[in-house]
Order: structure tokens, then sequence, then C-alpha cells
């Protein structure tokens, strides 16, 4: 017997009441027709809100990085529709895939060349460790030449993985005070690297 | 007539005497081991030579034989044939502690960046090359990675628990 064809001829009026998510206010004091609030916290919702990545996908993480930005898991979501491929415009560097130890300069070059606020996020266990590819010409993890702030596991994660990071790093940029790059733990983190 | 692998013998035989080579013939393809100082006179004759004409060099490699002792590299040339698509192969033995061969990037172009690598991996120290420094590796390297007595992994790393890998 076949089955027969069915159409949707009756669709359920959407909900869009509750499918739009808006970004919670930060806590302030609000009277009539004025509202105050820490600078910080305007700015940290602000910036976490549209963080630009720039995305250094060298192997199978990027496969599932793509999978990301599509429609289906769309990253655009969390604000990052914008997906710049040059780093001076960029405020999160996400490294996905096994970094050589030649191409570690060159990692290194891409941060150095993002403008401050950035953050890092290692995506996958090769850029995190070195993952499988314990040998002679792989960087085991790219935390030896350049400070991360969130490591995703998984070999390669799965896109669900990588927005939960993504997600954290919003946690961190939210929460982080406006100049992080004043503060001495900051400048001690980056002068660990070599880096001014 | 098409050269076939007692044609090659034959050839070579007449031209540098009997005993100069060690014919082995593995899986029907030829190789010819010649004594390091030659390895340009034979790569010559093969090329020039008209019934022969290997003018084709698919790659050039090395390998590292520790257990033998003042043979401990080898470097092998793979030869075409591509009239009669014959292919051959022609090996050379060197001791580590002096490695020197000479280049063969006179006689083939390709030779230049394949040599290249043989030193970057095995150390082989390619006498007449033009560029000979490292291609694929970091240029800091300070050790030959193919070579056997240099483990696989490593050795930056300080956080692998031995135990875990069965070797505690």
């Amino acid at each position: 017997m076949s089955r027969p064809v069915r159409f949707n001829i009756h669709p359920i009026e959407a909900q869009l009441g509750n499918a739009i998510s808006v970004a919670e206010a930060p806590d302030g004091y609000a009277g009539e027709g004025f509202f105050t609030a820490r600078l910080s916290d305007v700015v940290g919702l602000a910036r976490k809100n549209s963080l630009w990545p720039l995305p250094f996908a060298t192997s199978c993480c990027g496969i599932e990085f793509m999978a990301t930005m599509g429609s289906h898991y769309d990253l655009a979501r969390f604000g990052s529709e914008r997906v710049g491929f040059s780093p001076r415009q960029c405020d999160l560097l996400m490294v996905m895939g096994t970094i050589a130890k030649k191409m570690a300069p060159v990692l290194r070059q891409v941060y150095l060349q993002m403008a401050e606020p950035r953050w890092v996020m290692a995506v996958g266990a090769c850029a995190s460790s070195g993952g499988i590819f314990d040998t002679y010409s792989v960087l085991q993890g790219i935390d030896q030449v350049i400070p991360v702030d969130v490591y995703v596991p998984g070999c390669p994660p799965r896109p669900e993985a990588i927005l939960d990071g993504f997600m954290k790093i919003q946690e961190l940029v939210g929460q982080e005070s406006i100049r992080r790059r004043n503060s001495e733990q900051y400048k001690a983190l980056m002068n660990g690297y070599g880096i001014e | 007539m098409a050269v076939t692998n007692d044609l090659i013998q034959q050839k070579l035989t007449a031209k540098f005497g009997e005993g100069f080579f060690h014919f082995e013939e593995s899986y029907g393809m030829l190789t010819i081991e010649a004594p390091k100082e030659q390895n340009l006179k034979v790569l010559q004759f093969l090329y020039e030579e008209e019934e022969l004409a290997f003018r084709f060099l698919t790659d050039l490699c090395a390998v590292n034989y520790p257990d033998l002792p003042g043979r401990e590299l080898a470097v092998v040339y793979h030869l075409h044939n591509l009239a009669d698509n014959l292919r051959i192969r022609l090996k050379v033995f060197t001791g580590i502690e002096n490695p020197d061969i000479f280049t063969a990037s006179k006689l083939f172009s390709s030779a230049n960046w394949m040599e290249r690598e043989t030193y970057d991996f095995f150390g082989v120290n390619f006498v007449g090359h033009p560029n000979l420094k490292r291609i694929l590796n970091v240029d800091e390297m300070d050790y030959f990675p193919m070579r056997k007595e240099f483990p696989l992994e490593d050795q930056t790393r300080r956080d692998k628990d031995d135990e875990m890998f069965g070797r505690g």
C-alpha cells in the first residue's frame, strides 16, 4: 500500500511571542523616562551580543564550524552573524583544527593583529592539546603560543558543543571589566607569552 | 627492443665491470645497489644510454637502517623509463657519521626539492646541492625526525602519564 502524500495545509500559527528572546536588561535604576546602569554592564551586554568571530580553520573541526554557521544551528542567533576574515576587525579568534609547528608563528601573528579586546576559543582536541597527533611536527595545543579563553573538547566537537563554547565566551565577555587589558593579571598573562 | 631487467644488468655490468653492483629483483622490480661515490655516473649512464633511457625520477627518498653499521642510511632513487614503462630502483648506502652523497639535482631538476626533503628528515648531506636547507619542518628544528634514534612523539610534552599508555 502506498503512503498517502501529506501536505501541510493547516499550519499552526506561529507563537512569535515565545520565540523571540530579548537580552535581559542589566541591573539599574529605572524611573520615568530614564534608566541608569553601570557602563561596564551596558558595554558588556553590547559586546557579548555582537561578537565578530574570526575562523582559523585548518581541518575537520572547521567543517563542523561551517555546520554551526549554517541555517540549522545558526551561530547568527548569538549575535555573530558577521564572520570576519580580517583579524583587525574581529573580537573572537576561533582556532579549529591541527596547528602544525610551522603554522604556530602564523597563528600568533594573526592573534597579534587583532585589536583589544580579543578572545580566543580552541575548538577540538587538536587545537586544545595536539589531539591524536602527538608527533614532532604538531603543536601540542595552541596555548603554547597564545592565551586561550575557552576550550571545546571533541574530535571533532558537534555544533552544539561549539555553540556551548561560544556561550561560555559570551559569559566571559559580558562579565569582564571594560578595560581588562589594564589589569595586572592580564598584563602578566600577556608577558608570559612574550606579548607586549 | 623493449628494455628488460636482464638487459639493464648486462649493460651496467659491461660498462662498470663485474662485482660493481649488487642486483636484486623483488616482485619483478629490479633493485640496483651501487657504491655511493658513483651514484651520479650510474644515473647518467641510465639516463643517456639510448636503450635504457631512464629519464624520469619518480621519487627520491632515504631509509634508515640502524642495525647495519657503516650502512645506516640508504638513499633510494626510483627511476622510470617512460617509453617502455619500466621502473627500477637504485640504492646507495652511506654511513651515518659522514652522510655525504653527490646531488642528482643537476641531472634531474625534480631532485632539488626531494633532496631537500631527504635532508630535512634524514640529514643526508647532498654535496653540490644549490639550496640544501629544511623544506617541510620548522627551521629551528635541530634534529632529523625520521631517523630511528629519535622517538616519534613530541618530547616537549610534560603532561603525559606513562602508566596510562602501558609503559609505566
